[in-house]
């Protein structure tokens, strides 16, 4: 699947996106796969309170399943308008 | 309903009249328009980043629900990307309706919704370095009064 990544969560990965092979059942486990990758991995994904997730474009929280999805993006809180 | 995306700049005045002159039988249309704003003189560049296609979605759902919720005879909604300077216009949302109790308020549902569900990021470039905008409590707190 692809992970993208926004804002300063891209800035501290480095990329903007990733093309990972995951047996990760939830968001959360993914996010466990992506820590123990590297340290700007981990450091990006510390403060789960400071992120929000998107599974295929929608909105969803850490805890939603990801059978199926194509494409799962972490970001900051949004400041539009 | 007409939804855009775009690193363009736009002329509020051009797409309010446009948005106004396609209307038939509407009573009222509200604007809003977001000025990206320079405090205290430090600004230099305020940048955009989105989330293409997401963003797009989330916009259109955004726009639907207003719909679902209030009398409307359409909803205009412009927001821009990229690289913007102090007194450019950020973004804009116009309603028309019936009545103006229902574009006034379809527009401000429109603007709290926008501000954080739909996927963009500010960050502030200055004289002191460069930092993102960070989301602010008010901005969640005003969804709960919809």
């Amino acid at each position: 699947m692809d992970v993208l990544y926004f804002a300063w969560v891209r800035e501290r990965i480095g990329h903007p996106r990733d093309r990972v092979d995951t047996q990760a059942a939830t968001v959360r486990e993914l996010v466990a796969e992506l820590r123990a990758r590297e340290d700007r991995y981990a450091a990006a994904f510390a403060d789960l309170s400071a992120l929000r997730v998107a599974v295929d474009q929608e909105l969803t929280d850490f805890d939603a399943p990801l059978a199926g999805a194509r494409e799962v993006a972490f970001f900051p809180p949004m400041t539009g308008g | 309903m007409d939804i855009r995306v775009q690193e363009a700049a736009f002329d509020l005045g051009d797409e309010a009249r446009a948005f106004a002159a396609r209307q038939s039988g509407m009573g009222a249309v509200v604007t809003f328009t977001g000025i990206v704003r320079d405090v205290g003189g430090r600004l230099d560049v305020m940048e955009i980043e989105h989330y293409p296609g997401m963003t797009e979605r989330a916009l259109t759902k955004i726009a639907q629900e207003a719909r679902a919720r209030w009398s409307l005879g359409d909803v205009l909604i412009v927001h821009r990307y990229g690289r913007l300077r102090a007194d450019e216009t950020i973004m804009m949302v116009a309603t028309a309706a019936r009545h103006r109790a229902d574009a006034f308020q379809a527009a401000q549902f429109l603007m709290d919704y926008l501000k954080s569900r739909a996927p963009f990021w500010k960050k502030e470039h200055g004289r002191d370095g460069a930092a993102w905008v960070a989301a602010r409590d008010e901005d969640e707190v005003a969804l709960d009064r919809w």
